[in-house]
């Protein structure tokens, strides 16, 4: 015989007042009526009847404060039902004995095998080799992108490009050059400023199996969007059990470019490398922009694919490949040595690298580490290293308080406390908004004597 | 055909259409199994079997009910809010799935990992579930970009409610989905509160058919507690979409008989306006009515679909209560694709 319970209205409620019964003992009632109702310090509530049946007893008189969660208040004969000794329910009220009324909920718990529950561990895979005597052809980071983009776009029909003035215009920094011409523009679409609406946009068509590439004019302006890269595309496979997924990229310049002040200048490494679900990259050179981006646009998974105006003009030698596809998760060594590991990636990468070159004058055997992928972050690469140098300075553009540069200090400490010989330091962007003057923006950036001087201090030489 | 410098207000046709009798078995098929479904539902989140939010569609089941008659089950993908246990059920999920999945179990739909707010079906075109207020008018808008983008004649069925119909990217949503004249229904539920916040003080304009006004997309106000005139609204806004002629509004006139959540305080709303609606709009008491009018279905038969029906709720309620929790392993699953 169905029991009506005493239900809670929130799972932190422990017990309630039954206010008021709206049936009485002999009525006849079917589901959805309303039984009684029942009051916490916060809200009141309505019990309705799940079954059908005659009201045959009320166990808890209207009016009784404390009736705990799950206690039977009364009893329902169905019918052709017997009412028997057995299915009878015993009153439960009152709070004497708080333990022997505790509310028993039949869950069934798997047996918990916590310790069998690791995090899986990211093993990254190698560069591969490039074919013998490969032809290297120097590009700017902008050509290397653009590229990127048009053989992805040639190799798969899925893959489409959508952002503001992406097409017509050429795109704003011109990374989107010529694929109107190419692609036409069902493929290569103009948009309206409306970052949260066509990022959303982009994502629901990834559910469907398209493979956009978002371009934000820059990542500030992302974040009238970053609910839908976060709660939306991020999360997804996740929630689903693994069913639906947005197989996409948001890519577009990330960090400070030059006097654009506080809101055009920011860099978002820190925040979106912290989001499981996200793959996060962030590279330096024109053969890295290349190869990362066009393992971006392939993957299954959602891409933040962080570049930098001030590095789109820069150039670097990219082999002529039919297909140059470089592994998402593997940091790149820049240059090998033993005294000091210097890791960076995206424009930190300058700072770092000219003051490598600087500090090797100097008789310092910097090894020097580029990131390249954010999220998985390559840690293996960096605690191999700094086990060999005993010392690590990081650099990057954004602000130092929960930034990469901490993170990886952390993971250091927990990995290789033992191998340190000085403290793990920092080169950040100055802790405030970027300013505009000339003078106080640079003074905002790091550079390449703070660079110098963190690695003087880590090797005692200051 | 000339833009209008207002959108036609379409007007919900004076006649209210006519159901077969198979439809209205149908329609009171799939609404009972909604209706009894979030009862039990409601009954075992007082028992601790579900936790955190639970959204209940009870006295909303109309307008899911009409939609999806409407549509192509299989081919036209739907896409809601919170709220969406009964567009799942209505869609041919499994309900013993649909329920592991509110009390967080291995069997659930997202193996326990999504909870009540977020399941999703590829093979049946539903994608959330979705926790975001607002988010799913943008999702669903590109669910009918993929859907020109292929040319699959696929209609998008984006529901969200009369809250977050004041959201800005909806109006985004709205926009683009006029500019490249996208196969996207927004089917906007009305049922008066945005949580506790009745329409009128949450809302500049009440009226949420015109709302796609400036963007040229015509809009209907139907009675969302009738399921004919729902079906019948439907029928007009999917072949418009399917047409090519672009995103077309639904505002659906409904009325939840539960609070917001299971933790409502219930303090905005008389009584006597839920007792109204339930006594004499009633989705399900309608069709009820006219099944028996007719003299050729009889209560007993009825009685037997509230049988099976009820069969199918309590099994799926047995499945949820027993049915194991997720393996400590799939804590680390799902998180990405290994490429």
């Amino acid at each position: 015989m169905p029991q009506i319970l005493m239900p809670a209205l929130s799972p932190t409620m422990e017990e309630g007042k039954l206010a008021k019964w709206l049936v009485k003992v002999g009525d006849t009632v079917k589901s959805g009526d309303v039984l009684a109702e029942i009051e916490t310090d916060k809200a009141t509530m309505e019990v309705e009847s799940v079954d059908e049946g005659v009201v045959r007893e009320i166990l808890i008189e209207e009016g009784t404060e404390g009736v705990k969660v799950n206690a039977p208040i009364a009893f329902i004969q169905g019918e052709g039902e017997e009412v028997g000794e057995g299915n009878r329910p015993a009153a439960q009220v009152s709070t004497s004995d708080p333990e022997k009324e505790s509310p028993v909920v039949a869950t069934t718990h798997a047996e918990p095998k916590s310790s069998s529950a690791e995090a899986p561990k990211f093993t990254a895979q190698s560069d591969p080799d490039l074919p013998e005597g490969v032809e290297m052809v120097e590009m700017t980071v902008r050509q290397a992108l653009n590229e990127a983009m048009a053989e992805e776009l040639r190799r798969d029909k899925d893959v489409f490009v959508m952002g503001e003035e992406v097409a017509q215009y050429q795109g704003a920094y011109k990374i989107t050059q010529n694929l109107l011409e190419e692609f036409g523009p069902e493929r290569i679409i103009d948009t309206p400023i409306t970052e949260h609406g066509f990022a959303g946009l982009a994502v629901g068509a990834a559910f469907a199996g398209l493979k956009p590439i978002v371009e934000f004019m820059t990542w500030n302006f992302a974040m009238q969007a970053i609910d839908q890269i976060i709660n939306s595309a991020a999360k997804q496979l996740y929630m689903s059990g693994g069913q639906v997924t947005a197989p996409m990229v948001f890519r577009g310049p990330n960090g400070a470019a030059a006097r654009v002040g506080a809101q055009h200048s920011q860099d978002y490494s820190a925040w979106y490398s912290s989001v499981p679900g996200l793959t996060v990259i962030a590279p330096y050179s024109a053969a890295d922009a290349k190869g990362l981006l066009k393992a971006a646009i392939r993957s299954p998974n959602p891409v933040v694919f962080l570049e930098n105006e001030i590095l789109y003009g820069s150039t670097g030698l990219v082999p002529k490949m039919d297909d140059f596809v470089l592994p998402i998760g593997k940091a790149r060594i820049a240059r090998e040595g033993k005294d000091v590991t210097i890791v960076s990636f995206s424009m930190g990468m300058r700072y770092a690298t000219q003051a490598t070159e600087k500090l090797v004058g100097a008789g310092v055997d910097v090894e020097l580490i580029d990131l390249r992928t954010l999220r998985p972050l390559d840690i293996d690469t960096v605690i191999a290293s700094v086990k060999k140098t005993g010392r690590l300075v990081t650099v990057e553009e954004g602000w130092p308080q929960n930034g990469i540069g901490a993170d990886i200090s952390a993971r250091v400490m927990e990995q290789a406390f033992d191998y340190l010989d000085a403290p793990v330091l920092r080169v950040t962007g100055k802790d405030v908004p970027m300013p505009y003057a000339a003078n106080l923006e640079k003074l905002a950036l790091p550079n390449v004597d703070e660079v110098i001087a963190a690695v003087n201090a880590v090797t005692y030489r200051s | 055909m000339a833009r209008n410098a207002t959108a036609t207000k379409a007007t919900t046709q004076p006649n209210v259409p006519q159901f077969t009798q198979e439809q209205d078995l149908a329609a009171f098929r799939e609404m009972l199994l909604i209706r009894r479904f979030e009862e039990k539902a409601g009954q075992m989140y007082g028992m601790g079997l579900i936790g955190g939010f639970c959204h209940l569609y009870i006295g909303q089941e109309a307008v899911v009910t009409g939609i999806t008659m409407a549509s192509e089950k299989g081919k036209d993908a739907q896409i809601t809010g919170y709220r969406d246990h009964g567009h799942m059920l209505v869609m041919g999920l499994d309900p013993k799935g649909v329920m592991a999945e509110l009390t967080g179990r291995q069997g659930g739909l997202s193996k326990g990992k999504g909870g009540s707010m977020h399941m999703f079906s590829n093979e049946h075109r539903f994608y959330g579930g979705n926790g975001i207020v607002g988010a799913q008018a943008s999702l669903g808008t590109g669910l009918a970009f993929a859907s020109k983008y292929k040319g699959d004649g696929s209609v998008s069925i984006a529901y969200f409610g009369d809250g977050a119909a004041n959201q800005g990217q909806v109006y985004e949503s709205f926009n683009m989905a006029k500019l490249w004249n996208l196969p996207v229904v927004y089917i906007i539920e009305n049922n008066k509160y945005a949580m506790g916040t009745s329409i009128e003080r949450a809302a500049a304009t009440t009226d949420f058919s015109m709302r796609g006004a400036s963007f040229d997309i015509p809009g209907e106000q139907v009675d969302g507690m009738d399921v004919r005139m729902v079906y019948d609204a439907a029928q007009r806004a999917i072949e418009h979409a399917r047409s090519g002629k672009g995103p077309y509004i639904l505002e659906m006139l409904t009325y939840r008989y539960r609070g917001h959540s299971m933790s409502d305080p219930a303090k905005y709303r008389t009584k006597d306006e839920v007792t109204k609606y339930r006594q004499e709009r009633d989705p399900i008491e309608q069709v009820r009515a006219r099944l028996l009018e007719g003299g050729k279905i009889t209560e007993e038969q009825l009685k037997d679909i509230e049988t099976e029906i009820r069969a199918i709720v309590t099994e799926a309620a047995d499945f949820a209560t027993n049915d194991p929790e997720p393996n400590p392993s799939e804590l680390w699953t799902d998180i990405t694709i290994e490429a």
